[in-house]
């Protein structure tokens, strides 16, 4: 989606408003350009000048009234608490650095520092400039996991209740809404309430879209987790098995950790920082992560066919369920 | 009659057009990023026209015997039939014939879906016999 000059003014004059309390005196806004996000959601980059020194930034922001299709999502202030936490608790995300205040004139949202990095899993995988990233990489992300499902869930903002049946429930539901016949989501689904582990006894903080793409890399490894709003409170396991989903492997089908690792790195980094794996769940969660990506591919088409979006990508991403099919095929029967 | 070029060929010329003229003219942005999906979706389309004929042919004669149903039945009934069969747990990964039908169903998809899937190409290299096997 293209955003319009007259958005990208607007969108300048609230930083320099923005920038006047970040740095009073001294900030002037510059390089400011949209770099992603649909109509409910958008990131932007721009930097603070202040004499001969450039402060790299990122807006995140929600412009007022928009936000459907975000029933599962925490909303940008609670992300942005839950960094802030996050960073203190030793996981490597960027600093936060201004929430949005009605004032600003900028909707809803924040600031935080801009890393650098790549964030693509396709080059992450194949370039050779990661190849060094790519060793150290599972390890770091299972040291990052342990390190959040650690975090005190007394001292986090609110966050819906998620576990495995809740989960299965809410995504059957929306597969039943969307009203398409696939006998291959069918059998997973049977698989899943056969195999169903139940509750964890002490839910924790889950991030809940831990996977190749929102992970920020440098040339020495892992730099940024981004995207947390889709953290809730529940079974640690599900992050595990949410990174191992074939569909984040870029084609890397042996490096089952998001097409960069070995599930041995990922489990022993996760040990080495205090956390308890169990293989079993993490493998339901990566059966039901697959199934849970074909069903938002499909979610996407049901909104262009319904004509709420209307851009090509949401009308051809339907046509990638059926590589979770397969997918969900190669775990359940394996020929 | 209609002349030439046939649906298939428009199909082929825009993907091209939209490949060679606009992705390279707007690299990173997101008219770039569109227009090769837009070729992509044109390519689905394409593929689509040319296999499906066969494919779903061979869907219908494999969820009919799999099911024992009324060969009369279209191909979205007897999808949802099998689907209500596997909901209600009649059908499961123990029924003789559920698990290859599948298979067959999904690589006819995916041949038109997504050719270069990583796990695709694997299946159909693992179901070709190994030459040092012979």
């Amino acid at each position: 989606m293209m955003s319009s000059p007259g958005d990208d003014a607007e969108v300048a004059a609230g930083l320099q408003r923005v920038a006047a309390v970040m740095a009073p005196g001294r900030g002037h806004v510059e390089g400011v350009r949209r770099l992603s996000g649909g109509a409910s959601q958008q990131t932007w980059a721009f930097d603070i000048r202040g004499g001969t020194d450039s402060v790299p930034l990122i807006l995140r922001r929600a412009p007022d009234g928009a936000g459907e299709r975000a029933q599962m999502t925490v909303g940008l202030e609670v992300e942005a608490r839950l960094i802030t936490a996050a960073r203190t608790a030793g996981v490597p995300v960027p600093a936060i650095r201004h929430v949005l205040r009605p004032e600003d004139g900028l909707g809803r949202g924040f600031v935080m520092e801009r890393l650098s990095g790549e964030t693509l899993g396709r080059r992450i995988v194949r370039d050779a400039r990661f190849a060094a990233a790519r060793r150290v990489l599972a390890r770091q992300c299972g040291q990052a996991l342990a390190r959040i499902h650690a975090m005190p869930t007394s001292d986090l903002p609110t966050l819906r209740r998620g576990g495995p049946n809740a989960e299965l429930q809410f995504q059957m539901d929306l597969h039943r809404r969307h009203g398409t016949s696939r006998p291959v989501f069918e059998l997973a689904f049977q698989w899943l309430r056969r195999h169903c582990p139940g509750d964890t006894a002490r839910p924790v903080l889950v991030h809940g879209d831990f996977r190749n793409g929102n992970l920020m890399v440098g040339e020495g490894g892992l730099v940024g987790v981004l995207d947390w709003e889709l953290a809730h409170l529940g079974d640690p396991m599900e992050d595990l098995g949410w990174l191992c989903v074939n569909s984040w492997r870029f084609g890397a089908l042996d490096l089952p950790v998001g097409g960069f690792g070995a599930r041995e790195d990922l489990y022993e980094g996760y040990a080495a920082a205090g956390g308890l794996v169990d293989a079993r769940r993490v493998h339901y969660w990566e059966v039901l992560g697959t199934l849970k990506w074909g069903i938002v591919c499909e979610a996407m088409a049901h909104a262009w066919l319904a004509g709420h979006e209307r851009d090509v990508e949401k009308a051809a991403i339907g046509r990638r369920a059926s590589e979770t099919e397969i997918d969900l095929l190669v775990l359940l029967a394996p020929r | 009659m209609q002349d030439r070029p046939t649906p298939a060929e428009l199909l082929e010329a825009v993907a091209a057009f939209l490949r060679d003229h606009v992705v390279p003219g707007g690299a990173n942005s997101a008219v770039a990023f569109h227009a090769r999906v837009a070729a992509n979706a044109l390519d689905i389309a394409r593929r689509q026209m040319a296999l499906a004929p066969a494919a779903q042919e061979r869907e219908h004669a494999a969820i009919v015997k799999l099911l024992g149903a009324d060969a009369n039945s279209d191909l979205a009934q007897l999808n949802r039939m099998l689907c209500e069969r596997i909901a209600c747990g009649a059908m499961d990964l123990d029924t003789p014939g559920l698990a290859a039908c599948l298979w067959q169903i999904t690589l006819d998809k995916l041949a038109v879906d997504q050719p270069s899937y990583e796990t695709y190409l694997r299946a159909l290299r693992d179901a070709e016999p190994d030459p040092e096997d012979r």
